[in-house]
């Protein structure tokens, strides 16, 4: 085995109370790709930003290149070819993309001058070599997650890089951007670089990885090459407790009202002719390429953006949605796409947090006994474990906290929900955890549309998988068609 | 050539057009060289003031102490400064002057970073002491007789034309000066790593740390290059008027903020010109010169500035909320034409 190329040895990372990191040693080897797994908040980013000298650990060292630093600077990191795609991207919204590309490496290179047609220059050599187009001469804050990610990831291959670490890069890509990237990692395995690779997704895991680190609670529970592994072990692994399956879901009532009924849906440039039905106590997905159109036309059924065209009916009435809260009055619930990682105050009890998007109240006053009633109801019915309502959320175990999350949206009793990306970016035991709810919520009656990337998902989790290509509904899959293979050919086509 | 001109530039370049025509349609005489050195004269300090600021403002933060800064230099360099003599007598006391600034401006760095406050607090405190200092320790008195070399350069001047009316008009050699830090800012900005680095820090500190960027030198850079332009500001202002007021620009500080907010520059940071901030200085400048013709009594020019600064802000907001669509559906099919 070859020396490697970048080593942390026991690192320790606190942040006030909390123990991020405690005696984390790993070693990256030239043309391996290392997987650091593990749960939410198990550490793995923060040890990819010590490694970056984007912290300073708490103690420990980093080697690089058989020089022992106990404290890197990012200049120093940078000068010795350490580039990190980070997890929030750390680029510079009012910056281009081609700056944003060019700039870290001149300043650690200690370059004095600027010159925005070399920056360009370059960085259209690493869009080109990466394989995908991104804009590059408006500002990053201007770009689309997807796109923003692709710049992060571009910025990583632009230069000569020793050792590149990738979080999650592949959260907010779709199939052919991945496809893209993992060409990618593999001409620079061929190359001898290093990498590092934090994914969720268990397939990515398997299809690129050397090796495999798992992290629980901030300490390397285990190490090993993939094959040691299946994809259940691996799980058990990450989160400590036995794996878990899903029943398939029970078949819908056709009988009743559809939660949701969409006709002629439009909007110019945008989509146009749209057609859906979601029954009561059915799960529908909305499949789709990023760029699709299947995030505007969620967001004009629930009114974020209302559409021009078409009408929209929720257990047979039609409304007119206007703006988000019509569509809550009218009991469309939309749980966008980050919110269910994203959407907790931690420190604030777990009571309160429920009722945080939706406040029942009378002619502008609240309803105290209510709003107490409301979240009693919620709890009982999501089943999460706690202790008393006026916990914080922070004293909930991962999974509990995310059913908080769903019933933060749960609490306003919407006929259908509508969620984009649930489950992105979120591990394998809250993922479960989730999906679960949901099932239990659509054998209520609940109309539910999943819009997701994650296929293997879809196809567990839905009766009907409509599939999305320019701005039109162009398939809808069920039955023995909804196999990986089709949805995939579907979308892709 | 798509971006040569920011929206929010031309909006205020076609504003000042439209000013211009409005008055002079009523009084034909306001259309001249007259109206044009007048406007450029008072913005000439104004323009400095609004450079300085504009760095710093795009760096993350709102500085409000550029003024104090500028009037204590100058009236320092004034009152205990060189004498000067020979044709380059103006030269070191310039230099003193611009000097003090930049020392001041060093001041406010090291508040901000040790002190880990936000700019406005920061400057705000340094201003008061820095004005503070000047009434303590330097004097208050207006000081009417100024160095000879200050004196001859405050009445050479570029050109000279006939006054609309009657007399001469006439523009100061001094708006060279502006010219040229104008420019090397504006080089600055575009052309070095450092200048490119001020809008990295004010997009996103954070990112641009681990971009390798320093931001506390960085923020060290921006407040010296900003306090060495409110000095230089200060001792041109001194020379234009003919006399050192230490009470000069009291309480003025709305009317370089609203012109740098007006120029497009962003307040939260990470976005602006000096093109902008110049525009901006001008605009203010053009609505006070249109007053008097007007008849509308000069009290009034406070209210019209802080109702630009409301539609500066106005304007921002709105053409951050534009987003861009980008077309998803595809083009209909073409039509099938039978021959
Ligand atoms: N800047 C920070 N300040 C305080 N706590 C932090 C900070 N960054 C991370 N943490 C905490 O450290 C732990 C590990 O976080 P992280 O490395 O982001 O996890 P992962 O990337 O595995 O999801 C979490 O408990 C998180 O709350
Ligand atoms: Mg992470």
């Amino acid at each position: 085995m070859s020396a490697p190329i970048v080593e942390a040895v026991g690192v320790s990372k606190r942040f006030g109370g909390v123990r991020a990191l405690t005696e984390v040693s790993v070693a990256f080897r030239p043309g391996e790709v290392h997987c650091i797994a593990g749960e939410n908040g198990c550490g793995k980013s923060t040890l990819l930003k010590v490694i970056s000298g984007a912290h300073r650990p708490t103690s420990g060292q980093v080697i690089v290149d058989g020089t022992t630093y106990d404290h890197l600077t990012p200049r120093q990191a940078l000068s010795a070819g350490i580039e990190v795609i980070y997890q929030d991207f750390s680029l510079m919204p009012n910056l281009t993309a081609a700056e944003n590309i060019a700039l870290p490496r001149s300043v650690a290179g200690g370059r004095r001058l600027y010159s925005r047609t070399a920056a360009r220059t370059l960085a259209e050599r690493a869009v080109v070599r990466l394989g995908v187009e991104i804009e590059l001469d408006i500002p990053v804050g201007e770009l689309t997650v997807a796109e923003r990610q692709l710049t992060a990831i571009a910025r990583a291959l632009a230069h000569e890089a020793k050792f590149i670490a990738m979080d999650e890069p592949t959260t907010a890509l779709t199939w052919k951007e991945v496809d893209a990237l993992f060409a990618a990692v593999g001409r620079l395995k061929e190359a001898g670089v290093a990498l590092a690779f934090i994914s969720h997704k268990m397939q990515e895991i398997f299809s690129i990885a050397e090796r495999v680190t798992v992290l629980r609670n901030g300490a390397v529970v285990t190490s090993g090459r993939p094959d040691e592994f299946t994809h259940a072990s691996l799980a058990e692994t990450m989160t400590g407790r036995g794996s878990q399956s899903f029943d398939r879901v029970a078949p819908r009532n056709k009988n009743r009202a559809p939660a949701l009924r969409v006709r002629g849906l439009g909007r110019e440039p945008l989509f146009a002719d749209v057609d859906l039905e979601v029954g009561q106590g059915e799960i529908v997905g909305l499949a789709g390429l990023l760029g699709s159109g299947r995030t505007e036309i969620a967001e004009a059924i629930c009114g974020v953006r209302p559409a021009q065209t078409g009408t929209v009916e929720v257990l047979g009435k039609a409304i007119n949605v206007r703006s988000l809260s019509d569509g809550v009055a009218a009991g469309i619930g939309y749980v966008p796409a980050d919110r269910l990682t994203q959407g907790l105050f931690l420190d604030q009890p777990i009571g309160d947090n429920l009722v945080a998007t939706h406040l029942p109240a009378r002619r502008g006053f609240l309803n105290g006994p209510a709003i107490e009633r409301r979240k009693s109801s919620v709890v009982r019915d999501l089943r999460i474990k706690l202790g008393k309502l006026t916990d914080p959320v922070r004293s909930l175990s991962g999974g509990n906290a995310q059913r908080v999350l769903l019933g933060k949206w749960l609490v306003g009793e919407p006929k259908v929900l509508i969620l984009n990306g649930p489950t992105v970016g979120v591990d394998v035991g809250s993922k479960f955890d989730i999906l679960g709810v949901l099932n239990a919520q659509s054998l209520q009656g609940l109309g539910v549309l999943i819009i997701s990337d994650d296929v293997p998902e879809l196809i567990s989790m839905c009766h009907r998988v409509l599939v999305v290509r320019s701005g039109r509904i162009v398939r809808e899959l069920s039955g023995d068609q909804l196999r990986e293979d089709t949805v995939v050919e579907a979308v892709t086509a | 050539m798509r971006r040569v001109l920011a929206n929010q530039e031309l909006l205020l370049i076609g504003l000042m057009a439209l000013l211009v025509l409005a008055v002079s349609l009523k009084f034909p005489d306001f259309f001249g060289l007259q109206t044009l050195f007048n406007v450029l004269t008072a913005s000439m300090v104004g323009i400095l003031f609004a450079v300085g600021v504009m760095l710093v403002v795009v760096s993350g933060g709102i500085d409000v102490s550029f003024l104090a800064v500028g009037i204590l230099s100058a009236y320092a360099t004034v009152k205990y400064g060189p004498q000067g003599d020979g044709p380059f007598g103006a030269l070191p006391v310039f230099a003193l002057s611009t000097a003090i600034g930049l020392g001041l401006g060093l001041v406010n760095a090291a508040v901000v970073i040790v002190a880990r406050t936000s700019v406005l607090i920061a400057t705000l405190a340094t201003s008061s002491i820095y004005l503070g200092t000047m009434f303590a320790f330097v004097g208050g008195e207006v000081i009417s007789t100024l160095p000879q070399p200050l004196q001859s350069l405050g009445s050479t001047h570029l050109f000279t034309a006939k006054g609309a009316v009657r007399g001469t008009t006439s523009l100061n050699i001094l708006i060279l000066v502006v010219l040229v830090v104008c420019v090397l800012v504006w080089a600055f900005l575009r052309f070095t790593i450092a200048g490119r680095s001020v809008f990295a820090v004010g997009g996103d500190a954070e990112a641009a740390s681990r971009a390798a960027i320093s931001v506390p030198r960085t923020r060290v850079l921006v407040f010296a290059i900003a306090g060495a332009v409110a000095g230089l500001a200060g001792i041109i202002s001194v020379t234009l008027s003919g006399r050192a007021d230490p009470t000069t620009f009291m309480g003025r500080e709305l009317d370089t903020l609203a012109a740098v907010v007006l120029g497009g520059v962003a307040i939260a940071g990470g976005k602006g010109t000096v093109r902008g901030a110049v525009l901006g200085v001008l605009l203010i400048s053009l609505v006070t010169a249109s007053l008097v013709p007007l008849g509308i009594p000069t009290i009034w020019q406070r209210a019209a500035v802080g109702a630009l600064l409301i539609a500066g802000i106005l304007l921002q907001t709105a053409i951050g909320r534009r987003q861009r669509i980008r077309p998803i559906l595809d083009a209909p099919a073409p039509e099938v034409t039978n021959a």
